[in-house]
């Protein structure tokens, strides 16, 4: 192979990327948390607790780890997993709640990442599809998918592998019927036309793991 | 989105208190889809959200879902999953049930609020645009007047011609829903006095004021042998807002029905409730022809726009198919 072979789309960009950043504004070198600020107009009132506008604290699992990162009140939970945390598996399609590629499982429940603030998940656990693959072998669901070709472009893939991930947790032990699993990819888009291959890799999955 | 703080009071007073000290600058925040959308669109930029997923014990009518006196409540923060699931609703209210499940997507479901499905901003193109100036954002006319009013009203439409975005409200207009509000005075009212029509005031969609806040809806106790259903018509079977919706509540006793709502969504600004179908059917035993009658009256005094007298027979369709339903006479081919 040649040398590009040690060459990824993504390494490139990121290497961009943070060098970028790291000119424009260091994490360590951000203005605290301005919980306490007094100089702030828009900071809190006595009593209640407020965060930002600043980056501030936030302490969540993350596919089974604890994370604390800082980060400011307007960040999405889709932006913080991505551009903080590097876990670039949730993808940016939309970005308004209309296609599903974003996501995530929030205590088990399938979740918009790009509708929901990254503080919105404060003390929560978060599964992204990197969280699937336990130990680096892929789930049962994931096998499944690949058997059944449930995936063309796979821009959907993520986020249509997280809401039948949240299925298949919810109704453990359950016969699935086609229509459930149609109800639960309703809020993913695939403009591939994959959803037969994927309502398929779910009722085997679900059978094979029942 | 520009920066924002974000504020997590404990107990309603304090958020109240917040909302009307900031009510220029601040937005209340419950499941947030609509408000992060907007802020998301440009369309608002507030200083402070308040959230209200964060308070406290104290407040736990916000989030109840179960029976209350011989009725039930559904606080403002259950969300439409929760409701979409609830086993208590039994064939009185299954409208609701109805509605709630068929919003949206399910990922949005698990996340949006009874109280931000009543209480978000119209879905209109022209209000949804951050550079135009609508009658709703303090122009001078309606842009959908003389522009592309395909999703816009056909009742009781001008100066503005949105149509309310809310599914829940249409249901729960048609279950004679009360809201309780709880703010400097406190107050429960019928949800139809919740609605502004543009008539009132075209810049707003409900009646709440600086430092209100809607804490949960009532249902009240059902009439004996109480049925109800709801259904929408959508260019997509997922994710995406009516183009019409119909909600029907009745009694149905030796043979008549009683007690009849009649209320159409996404025709008009205000969830439509039409006394003129409910006097075609009131006290009379259920047919097709009966459905028929009532569904022309409802729509007797639509005045289309330039490209949506397609709602028209769409709405009189779906009206008459659920009240075929609800009254368990067999559709006709």
């Amino acid at each position: 192979m040649s040398d590009r072979a040690g060459i990824t789309r993504r390494g490139l960009f990121r290497g961009i990327g943070t060098a970028g950043l790291l000119a424009g504004c260091k994490p360590s070198e951000r203005p605290p948390t301005t919980t306490e600020d007094p100089g702030d107009a828009a900071g809190p009132g006595p009593g209640e607790a407020a965060l930002g506008p600043g980056p501030a604290p936030l302490t969540f699992t993350l596919n089974g780890e604890a994370k604390t990162v800082e980060v400011a009140p307007n960040i999405t939970l889709l932006a913080a997993l991505r551009e903080q945390l590097r876990f670039t598996g949730t993808k940016v399609v939309c970005d308004r709640g209309a296609c599903g590629a974003c996501t995530v499982l929030i205590d088990g429940l399938p979740r918009n990442s790009c509708m929901t603030l990254a503080h919105d998940v404060a003390g929560a656990a978060v599964t992204t599809v990197e969280g699937l693959a336990a130990g680096g072998k892929l789930s049962v669901l994931q096998q499944a998918f690949i058997r059944h070709d449930a995936l063309q472009c796979g821009f959907c893939t993520s986020g249509m592998l997280m809401s039948c991930q949240g299925l298949l947790e919810r109704t453990r032990g359950q016969k699935l019927g086609r229509e459930d699993v149609e109800a639960a990819i309703a809020g993913n888009l695939c403009r591939c036309g994959t959803y037969p291959n994927v309502v398929a890799a779910v009722l085997d999955a679900a059978g094979g793991s029942a | 989105m520009q920066p924002f703080v974000l504020s997590r009071p404990k107990t309603l007073a304090e958020a109240a208190e917040l909302a009307r000290a900031s009510s220029q600058d601040s937005a209340l925040r419950a499941g947030g889809i609509d408000l992060i959308d907007r802020m998301k669109e440009g369309l608002e930029a507030p200083a402070r959200l308040i959230e209200l997923r964060w308070l406290g014990d104290a407040e736990a009518t916000m989030r109840a879902l179960g029976p209350e006196g011989e009725g039930v409540q559904i606080g403002a923060l259950v969300t439409l999953a929760q409701l979409a699931a609830h086993e208590g609703f039994g064939e009185a209210h299954a409208a609701l049930r109805q509605a709630a499940g068929s919003a949206a997507t399910p990922t949005i479901r698990n996340a949006a609020t009874l109280g931000g499905n009543l209480l978000q901003r119209p879905r209109c193109w022209y209000f949804r645009h951050a550079d135009l100036v609508c009658l709703k954002k303090g122009g001078t006319a309606c842009l959908a007047v003389g522009g592309e009013n395909k999703f816009h009203a056909i009742l009781g439409g001008g100066p503005s011609f949105i149509v309310h975005p809310s599914t829940l409200a249409c249901a729960l207009t048609a279950l004679d829903a009360q809201v309780e509000i709880r703010g400097p005075e406190p107050r429960t009212l019928p949800i139809a006095e919740l609605f502004v029509t543009p008539k009132q005031d075209a810049k707003r969609e409900h009646a709440l004021q600086p430092g209100e806040v809607l804490v949960r809806a009532i249902l009240p106790k059902p009439a004996a042998e109480q049925r109800s259903g709801y259904a929408a018509v959508k260019e997509k079977q997922s994710h995406d807002w009516p183009l019409a919706e119909a909600a029907v509540k009745l009694s149905l006793q030796s043979g008549v029905m009683t007690d009849v709502r009649v209320v159409l969504g996404h025709v008009a600004p205000i969830p439509w409730r039409s006394r003129e179908a409910e006097a075609v059917l009131e006290g009379k035993p259920p047919s097709e022809a009966l459905f028929a009658e009532a569904a022309k009256a409802a729509l007797a005094g639509a005045k289309p726009l330039r490209d949506n007298a397609y709602k028209i027979p769409l709405a009189q369709g779906l009206l008459r198919e659920v009240l075929h339903r609800v009254a368990g006479v067999p559709l006709p081919e």
